[in-house]
């Protein structure tokens, strides 16, 4: 199983300049958690604390019982190898080629023999779809290789935390989704921690356990994905939906002004950004792959969830009941209390007749428009 | 500021002496590292040969000349005052404990040093170094030690080599040029030159090396905001190296001439 990170009133500045304060959450064992957040929030500032390249200013990470803020440099090195990182850039050694750079951590901190190493390189190299690329060197690859290289890197040494750093940017999105894909099927591999920070708005929908948000340098959630996905706190909604009108603005915080002179722009019909439809709402999480097996850490969290549920909001309550079967809604004991969803019309032929024919009525009546 | 966060003394010149800090902790952690073990024999390897490789034509260069201008303008000085039957000893005294490890520290810092902070300058911005420090290998083990150790050692063998070159080319200036004799130029040589020179030469020398690659590697892992500050770090880099080097270069001479007495005294 992952390990457990813990981390409490986590703050950090460079110099004057306040980057996030109080930063408390956990990451269970074995989930996997999105972090969210307008660029510039500290994002990626917020990980590299993680993992002690940054000193924060006060607050504590403790993995394994190791405090990363305050432990020692070689217990820091030591409690590192349980760490995958893959960076912003993908940040592979420039003077080695991909199969140097993904043998690094394997030479360094294991006895393979090179034979063995070489398996496993071509292996994790395959997996991030770079066979046939290893004899080349970082500078002669695009970005988004450059970024599925860097995960190759993180993956060698089958880490128990997997920490990246926007893995999505740069990438299209069909090779998108199958890094989404590849992360779940990872985590049910290798039942590792893993903590993703994008702006990907599919991949925080799809793959996460848990979803958190930072803004105006602080936490704004972080819990099951239920939660922010049905949250009415209008930064969410805005940045879930990519729109214009809202709290954030190009640089980081708005003015009341400028809201005002935005919100009257889309009130005299200027498009304000975003797609036709609302994005919020639970939609159904990526599965491993079929022969894969089941994701131990998606199983520990629903226990999890299910002993919070009635902490949390009603929305996010819906939106979890709604998403077990019946047989997990009788064993936890639980009811819906909203009809079925609408994918349940989806049926034989027999049934769509009978909808053709009586198209709804009571329901047109009942929006009242 | 919030009550607790972690207060940085702000009093003038406390950003120097923060840096400075600094820089003695890495030169500390470097001694140290150089102890752990696995050590980067190829590492090694390659940087010696990237800094001699660097390093060896202009020193050769510069040596010929710095030679001749101490040989000449000692042999006139040495002239006036009569004691023209000590030039060879003046100029190869000058050579060796000055002139050589002062030309070889200013090439290593100059060209070996610079190399050294603009390559883990790049690697810093492009996070290399963060990289390698989250795969759990120590970069300062990995990276610095054998640059800094290369640019020690080849700071020895330079200077060995511009005090061949110097006194060479010291005795052409002299018996060539100004018509001293060969036979005063070699005996006055070994009435007043002794072996303790030659090694203070050196470990100046050495000394010079290793200040030179801590230099570089410090400004090399902390660059100012992004490509345009690792080219400012290099410059910084070489600075501050020759001023360390200059004032060094004092003390241990100060210290040199008090402890070891001087021969034929
Ligand atoms: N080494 C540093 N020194 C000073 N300020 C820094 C440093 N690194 C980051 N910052 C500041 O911290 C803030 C957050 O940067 P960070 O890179 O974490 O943003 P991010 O959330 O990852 O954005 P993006 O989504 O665009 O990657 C920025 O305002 C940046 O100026
Ligand atoms: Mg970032």
């Amino acid at each position: 199983m992952g390990a457990e990170v813990v981390i409490e009133g986590l703050t950090k500045s460079f110099g004057n300049q306040a980057i996030w304060r109080d930063v408390t959450l956990s990451l269970p064992p074995g989930e996997v958690s999105v972090m969210l957040g307008p660029s510039g929030t500290g994002k990626s500032v917020f990980l590299k604390s993680m993992i002690g390249l940054l000193k924060p200013d006060r607050g504590s990470c403790v993995v394994n019982g190791v405090d990363i803020v305050t432990c020692s440099e070689a217990k820091l090195y030591e409690t590192r190898k349980l760490f995958g990182v893959l960076f912003q850039d993908g940040a592979l050694f420039g003077s080695m080629d991909l199969y140097d750079n993904v043998a690094f951590p394997l030479r360094e901190h294991t006895k393979k023999s090179e034979t063995e190493i070489k398996r496993i390189v071509l292996e994790k190299l395959e997996l991030t779809g770079l066979q046939g690329a290893e004899h080349k060197l970082p500078g002669e690859i695009s970005g988004g290789m450059r970024k599925r290289a860097g995960l190759a890197r993180a993956l060698v040494l089958d880490p128990e935390i997997i920490l990246c750093d926007e893995p999505d940017s740069g990438l299209d999105p069909v090779r998108t989704a199958y890094l989404s894909q590849l992360l779940i099927d990872l985590n049910a591999q290798i039942d590792a921690t893993i903590l993703i920070v994008t702006h990907n708005i599919n991949l925080a929908r799809t793959v996460p356990d848990n979803l958190g948000m930072l803004f105006r340098k602080e936490l704004v959630m972080f819990g099951p994905r239920e939660v922010l996905l049905t949250s009415d706190e209008p930064v969410v909604e805005q940045f879930l939906n990519g729109r214009r009108i809202g709290p954030i603005g190009m640089s980081e915080e708005k003015d009341a002004a400028q809201m005002a002179a935005e919100q009257a722009h889309v009130d005299a019909g200027h498009h304000d950004g975003s797609g036709a439809e609302d994005l919020r709402g639970v939609v159904p999480q990526i599965e491993p792959t079929p022969g894969l097996p089941e994701r131990q850490g998606a199983r520990r969290r629903k226990d999890r969830v299910m002993q919070i549920l009635h902490t949390l909001p009603e929305a996010a309550r819906e939106g979890i009941i709604d998403s077990l079967t019946d047989a997990e809604r009788a064993r936890y004991n639980v009811r819906s209390h909203r009809r079925p969803p609408a994918a349940s019309f989806r049926g034989s032929l027999h049934e769509t007749q009978e909808i053709a024919r009586l198209p709804r009525q009571d329901w047109r009546g009942a929006s009242g428009r | 500021m919030t009550p607790g966060a972690a207060k940085q003394a702000d009093f003038p010149g406390a950003g120097a002496l923060r840096e400075t800090g600094r820089l003695c902790a890495l030169g500390l952690d470097v001694l140290v590292s150089i102890f752990r073990r696995p050590f980067q024999t190829r590492e090694f390897i390659q940087q010696c040969w990237f800094i001699a490789s660097v390093t060896i034509l202009p020193t050769a260069l510069v040596a010929i000349p710095f030679g001749a201008v101490i040989a000449l303008q000692l042999g006139t000085l040495i002239v006036q005052l009569g004691a023209q039957s000590f030039t060879g000893a003046a100029s190869v005294l000058a050579i060796i404990q000055q002139a050589a490890p002062l030309v070889t520290a200013l090439l290593v810092a100059g060209a070996g040093g610079s190399a050294i902070c603009a390559d883990i300058g790049s690697r810093t911005i492009r996070e290399e170094i963060d990289a390698m420090a989250v795969l759990g290998v120590s970069p300062v083990q990995r990276l610095i030690v054998p640059r800094v150790l290369a640019a020690m050692l080849v700071a020895v063998l330079l200077n060995g080599l511009v005090s061949v070159v110097g006194v060479m080319g010291g005795y052409f200036f002299t018996v060539v040029l100004q018509g001293g004799t060969p036979g005063a130029y070699l005996s006055s040589f070994s009435a007043l030159a002794q072996l303790p020179d030659l090694w203070v030469s050196e470990l100046k020398a050495l000394v010079f090396g290793f200040i030179a690659g801590v230099v570089a590697a410090y400004r090399g892992l902390h660059p100012k905001g992004g490509p345009k500050g690792v080219g400012d770090a290099v410059n910084q880099a070489v600075v501050i190296t020759f001023l360390l080097l200059f004032f060094v270069n004092f003390v241990l001479t100060a210290v040199y001439l008090q402890a070891v007495p001087a021969k034929g005294s």
